[in-house]
Formats: C-alpha cells, structure tokens, sequence
C-alpha cells in the first residue's frame, strides 16, 4: 500500500468520510486456526478450541457466535499487549473448529509463532499470506459493495460471511480501520486484482493509502500497536478494558491477571487520553505531554486532523489528569503548546449495527 | 529567482530576500497544514532554521538561504497553509529576510543549475 495516491493524503481522507475510499491491507496478517482433529460434534469443538486460544487472548471466545468478528488483544505474562487482532468464527457448519485471526502485519510472524508453539499440535495454522485483503470505507461504502455482492448489506458491524464472486469463494466483513461503516475482504490472489478494479470502476470509490488510513484511525481514536500499544501497555491503561471479559477476569486464568485485576481495582497509572492542540504545530509520536510546565506524559499518536482541521493526538497521562477539559501543554520543538483532553473519538464512529438477529445468527442459534 | 539544494528558492525584491519552496519539494511534502517562521528581528546565519513546515506526513525544517535578518513572516501562508501547496513559487512564499549581504543570492543556483539537481535526483530514483 502506497503512503497515498496522486490526489494526496487531505483528498483521500476526505473522500472516506464522504463516499468510499478503498484500502490495500494484504500487508496484515492472516490466518485460520483450526483444531487438528475434528469431532461430528461444532459446537464441541469451537469449545474446544476456545478453550485452547482463550488463554493467550484477553476476549470471550466460547461465546462467539458464528460469522461473529470479535476484537481481542494478546498478551504477555505481565499484562502487556503483544498484539491486537480481530478473530472470527467460521459460519460454515463444516468448518466449526476454525477461527480466522487478523493480526498487523509487523507482528505477524512472532503472533503466529507464539499461537503454534503454546497450542503444539493440537491445532493447525494455515496462513494466508499470498491472500488479497481489502477494505472499503465510508458512507457509500455499502451501496457500491451491494452492487457487487447482494445481501452485504444485511451484515452488522462485527459480522462477516463467505461470498462468491466469479466463482470464487470470498469473504466480506462488516468492519474496518476508519471509524466509518464499511467491509473489510478477504479474497485469494486469483480475484484479488480483478475484485479491486471491479471496485474502483464505481466513480463513487476512489483507492486510499497509508497515510489516510493513519489519519482516519487517529480520527476515530483507534489505537495503532507499536504506537500507541506495546508489550509495556496494559489494556486498561489504553482504554482497551471492554476487551478484557468478564468471565475470564473473574476466572482469573489471564496473563498477567495480577497486574489486571490491580489496575480494575486501583485504577492504572496512566491512561489513553485525546488531545485537541488548541495552538501551534501538530504533536506527532514522542511529543512531551506537560502541566504546567511539568512532563506527565508522551503522545503516541498525532497529526493533523482533516476532519476538524486542527492537530489532534492520543497519550498516556495519569488518571488525575485525564478528565476531558483538562488544560494539559504537549511540547513540540521546545516550545509548550496549550491542549485540552476530549472524549475519544474525535470523530464520531458511524458503524451499522442491527438490532435483529439475521439469517446468518438463525441458521445457527446459540446452545 | 535562485535556489538551494534544499528545495527553496530566494529572489530579492527590492532591499528584501523573498524566501519560499519549490514547487518540486511542495509536491513531495504532499498537503501542507502548518508553517512557522521564526520571529522578525530574529539574526539567521546561512543554513540556519528559519522555519519549519509540516505536512500530513512529518515536519520539515526551512533553512535560510541566506545571511540575513526576519523581516517579515507571510501571515496568509500561517493562516491558509494550503496556499504553500497551491502557488509554492507565487502567493505560497514564506518569508523576507534583510539580508546581511545580497550578493550570497548570486551564488546559489540558477533555474537551469537547479533543474540539473532534480534531473540527477530523478535519475538517482
């Protein structure tokens, strides 16, 4: 994926927010995992499986639901995050037993390592690695993609579902990286190019690189690994304790459980906080967060945000200081700029979530 | 109009040095949304800072091209960046210095020597 195309970073995320921009992420990484034997029994064994995943992740697993995405988090002995991922259950009755996972591509290699090494040979990586991921964002997002693959619009955030397209077997899932609705696709290298080009014949759809993707994220106050996560970063500390469920903590069996259930119990000592610069230049990664002239943090993330047309960051601040209002400075060549703390995101998600259960959920009830 | 192999160009106007980028370093910086210049009065040797621009992508340090003294900082640019990026050479200039001595213009790169340096940039690439 190119840092961005001709028509330049500011178009291409503007283009997003309006119609449908439409992302290369083959880069990320892509796997199923899947039992090494399989029993006639599903459900057992996406149990089974759970069961074995469970403890390397923070999420509910046994209670994903087929054709379900969930958001979840690796983590280290100490609590820290090795990575962030999306996972999901196959909707195919004969492939329970499998999940998918989504993983950044800078992580890839050590996340799958550390998957085959604690699961041995109970279970199967199959990666995907040649396969074309795509995804297409913004509010025509939908509309150009039901012209292509009818019935994608009857999926809600977070759900996914296989697809044929000229012959092929694809899958498309409501999700994405930008704070809009919109899919992400998963197509074998075949269709893959041909797909993108059906795609881009739409004159609503135009192609976003990097840089956009950077500031869309940041927009909706999406965490980037490696920036603002990192083996250091609880996921309390970023913001990130809905992934952290219920049931395992009261369980007990997370790693790094001890750390969690202090920073549940006495809060952490430090948060994922946004920041709108009230003046001066953008603060990127690194920038000093101040009060009153003193250091209280580091921004992870920033940059100019083309939505507000103001500069924007996320950081890690203390609790005491993390109340939106808050009159913090972020410190850029020298020089402390005024800043306050805001809700995140600083966009407002536009995600289509539906109320009813869908065919896809009926097809397959819950035990 | 002279320039630097730091992508800006100098053209004096009258007793003032007209300081800008060109139009190839607009195009590689992509959108422009912040410029700053350092405070008229400020005394800049050849190559030091005299401002810094920033782009979607990163920040950028401006050099003065030139000895000289901040006159003037071009507040349009401050307030609407993008004109950087829409007239770099024209509306988009950044900056007059008084210079310390005008004749440092003559020896930086004519339009033909700078065309030259992009040409053996672009056959480096």
């Amino acid at each position: 994926m190119p840092l961005h195309y001709p028509t330049g970073v500011l178009t291409e995320h503007r283009w997003t927010r309006a119609h449908a921009g439409l992302f290369d992420v083959s880069h990320m990484g892509v796997a199923f995992v899947q039992l090494d034997r399989r029993s006639p029994d599903a459900e057992a064994d996406h149990r089974r499986l759970a069961e074995l995943i469970e403890p390397l992740v923070c999420g509910d697993l046994r209670a994903l639901r087929p054709g379900e995405l969930r958001y979840s988090l690796l983590l280290n002995e100490t609590g820290g995050i090795v990575d962030d991922l999306l996972i999901g259950r196959p909707t195919d009755p004969a492939q329970q037993g499998s999940l998918f996972l989504v993983v950044n591509a800078a992580t890839k290699e050590c996340d799958f390592a550390l998957i085959a090494e604690t699961l041995g040979g109970a279970v199967q990586v199959d990666r995907r690695d040649p396969w074309g991921m795509m995804a297409l964002q913004g509010p025509e997002a939908a509309p150009v993609l039901e012209a292509m693959c009818p019935g994608v619009s009857e999926l809600g955030f977070m759900q996914f579902a296989p697809h044929e397209w000229r012959e092929q077997s694809i899958l498309i899932s409501r999700s994405g990286y930008t704070g809009e609705d919109g899919f992400e696709i998963l197509l074998s290298p075949a269709v893959a190019p041909s797909f993108w080009n059906a795609l881009l014949e739409d004159a609503r759809v135009r192609p976003v690189g990097l840089a956009a993707r950077d500031s869309l994220r940041l927009e909706a106050g999406l965490p980037l690994y490696g920036h603002d996560l990192g083996p250091e970063t609880s996921p309390i500390e970023a913001g990130l304790g809905f992934a952290v469920h219920r049931r395992r903590r009261d369980a007990g069996n997370l790693r790094g459980h001890a750390r969690l259930a202090c920073e549940l119990a006495q809060g952490p000592s430090r948060i994922r906080v946004g920041l709108r610069v009230l003046e001066g230049a953008p603060a990127r990664e690194g920038a000093v967060i101040a009060r009153d002239g003193e250091p209280v943090g580091v921004v992870t993330s920033g940059g100019f945000s083309p939505t507000l047309g103001i500069p924007i960051a996320m950081g890690f601040v203390p609790p005491s200081l993390s109340a939106p209002a808050t009159r913090l400075e972020v410190v850029v060549r020298d020089r402390a700029q005024a800043a306050e703390v805001v809700p995140l995101p600083f966009v407002p998600h536009r995600y289509v979530r539906h109320t009813h259960a869908g065919d896809m959920h009926a097809l397959h009830p819950r035990p | 109009m002279r320039f630097t192999p730091d992508h800006e160009w100098v053209r004096l106007e009258g007793e003032l040095a007209m300081v800008g980028i060109t139009e190839h370093a607009a195009a590689a910086l992509g959108d422009i949304v912040y410029l700053e210049i350092k405070a008229p009065g400020t005394h800049l040797a050849k190559g030091d800072i005299l401002g810094v621009i920033e782009s979607v992508k990163a920040a950028s340090e401006i050099y003065a091209p030139i000895a000289g003294t901040v006159s003037e900082a071009n507040t349009c640019a401050i307030d609407d960046p993008t004109l950087i990026g829409q007239a770099p050479e024209g509306e988009g200039w950044l900056a007059r210095l008084q210079p310390s001595d005008s004749s440092e213009i003559d020896e930086l790169m004519d339009a033909d020597g700078y065309r030259a340096l992009l040409d053996s940039l672009g056959a480096e690439q």
